[in-house]
């Protein structure tokens, strides 16, 4: 069973490697709508510090849900998914083994870049980890529920753009966590409480999204 | 005489797929239906039928990836959508579409589809299939740049190495495979029968296959019934 779920992470991996320029496009996606905001905002530190936990939180949604559309798409087209939903293992275990993957390649480099892109808005240096530690417990909860719509989403034509209808609404919670965790740290209230309900919800979230995930995909499949 | 105790466990009782009063419907579009079948070991079922008549259907509803509008399968007696993963480790299906993935190596291709059947094979062992099947030379070729036989034969290469699992469902395992493929596929179906393995197969040309029980069904019949 484990071997089956490593060579499942492996695959996607490797894949992700051979087709490194659409993970870099979501990377560069973040980078880029992060930067314009000083950009358009002009040079107002105080301003540019109070809003940046939400900046950096809603690019990140929306980074996280550009990636999704391919999470299952390909599979679902060459029918690699159909041996997939046939495979020796428990659907949910694969699910959670391609989501885990899927966030190491378009999740965890959100997580490493956000400092860089703090630091263009002027935000103190004791608030990095605060903001790191909050999308690294953030972003898996925004992957897995996010392939809960790409599953659903799955073979319909127009298939992103309800995607984003689906999902963004259900992202509310962590964007509010996320980026209220860094706003109590800067506020000095501390930030102990937003990040503990955060790993809550991503503990609720593995528990949950997966068995949805495989349901959504059976349905696609028939 | 094996004792029951060393026998792998799919062995103990001989296993068996059945199908008890089918009824397929495609969108508003009924099929057939009243369709009972039983396989056991050493059984090769032909599905024929026109374009159109449900053969792939009827295949993805024995594998448990569609649901059948009436009536149920069963492995062993159980239901296989309440069986799940505890009947799809016994199940190899090969879908019309090729699961390849363009950017992974032939060798890679097959190392992941063996690998979601849970069988451990070495690399040599997988060299050493995919050789038979004529791809020697291009294990380390991206599938991308593979002919359509080329594409199929990788797939089928994974048959050989899953002789171990007691059922194969094939969905024109023959299509756009050259003589000498054709040759060596109907030489690993005919020694997986004789060896006690069960296929359901369609396919729209005729090829002789060795099998210790060969039954045919076709699906124009079953239409209006």
């Amino acid at each position: 069973m484990m071997t089956l779920l490593k060579a499942v992470v492996r695959r996607d991996l490797l894949l992700a490697w051979r087709r490194r320029t659409d993970a870099a496009t979501v990377v560069l996606f973040f980078l880029i709508v992060v930067s314009l905001f000083p950009l358009g905002m002009g040079p107002e530190p105080n301003l540019l510090r109070t809003i940046a936990p939400g900046i950096i939180w809603v690019a990140a949604l929306l980074a996280c849900m550009l990636s999704l559309q391919q999470l299952f798409a390909s599979d679902h087209v060459d029918g690699v998914l159909d041996q997939m939903l046939l495979a020796a293992a428990p659907l949910s275990l694969i699910v959670i083994a391609r989501a885990f993957a899927h966030w190491l390649i378009s999740g965890l480099p959100l997580v490493v870049l956000s400092p860089m892109l703090a630091v263009q808005f002027g935000l103190p240096s004791e608030l990095y980890l605060v903001l790191m530690l909050s999308l690294l417990l953030g972003t898996p909860a925004l992957t897995l529920t996010g392939a809960i719509g790409a599953a659903l989403t799955l073979g319909l034509r127009g298939g992103g753009m309800l995607l984003a209808l689906l999902v963004l609404p259900l992202y509310i919670p962590v964007l509010i966590l996320g980026a209220g965790a860094v706003d109590a740290a800067a506020a000095g209230l501390g930030a102990e409480a937003h990040l503990l309900l955060l790993g809550a919800q991503l503990v609720l979230t593995t528990t949950f999204a997966p068995w949805a995930i495989a349901a959504s995909l059976r349905i696609a499949a028939e | 005489m094996l004792s029951a105790s060393t026998q792998p466990l799919h062995l103990r009782t001989l296993p068996m797929l059945e199908a008890h009063n089918i009824e397929i419907t495609r969108g508003d579009r009924r099929l057939f239906g009243g369709l009972n079948l039983a396989l056991d070991p050493g059984t090769l079922l032909l599905v024929a039928g026109s374009n159109g008549s449900g053969k792939t259907s009827l295949l993805r509803t024995l594998c448990g990836l569609l649901m059948p509008s009436a009536g149920e399968v069963c492995w062993n007696g159980e239901n296989v959508r309440r069986l799940r993963e505890e009947y799809w480790q016994h199940l190899v299906y090969v879908g019309h579409a090729n699961a390849l993935k363009n950017e992974l190596s032939v060798a890679e291709n097959l190392e992941v589809l063996c690998a979601l059947s849970n069988v451990h094979t070495s690399p040599e062992q997988r060299r050493k299939s995919l050789v038979q099947f004529g791809l020697s030379g291009r294990e380390l070729l991206t599938a991308k740049s593979l002919s359509q036989g080329q594409r199929r034969r990788t797939i089928l290469a994974r048959l050989s190495l899953c002789v171990e699992l007691p059922l194969w469902i094939l969905d024109e395992p023959f299509a756009a495979l050259d003589s000498a493929a054709i040759d060596h596929m109907q030489s690993v179906v005919g020694t997986y029968l004789a060896g006690g393995g069960m296929v359901v197969m369609t396919t729209h040309q005729e090829i002789p296959i060795v099998a210790p029980t060969l039954r045919e069904l076709n699906l124009d019949g079953l239409a209006h019934r």
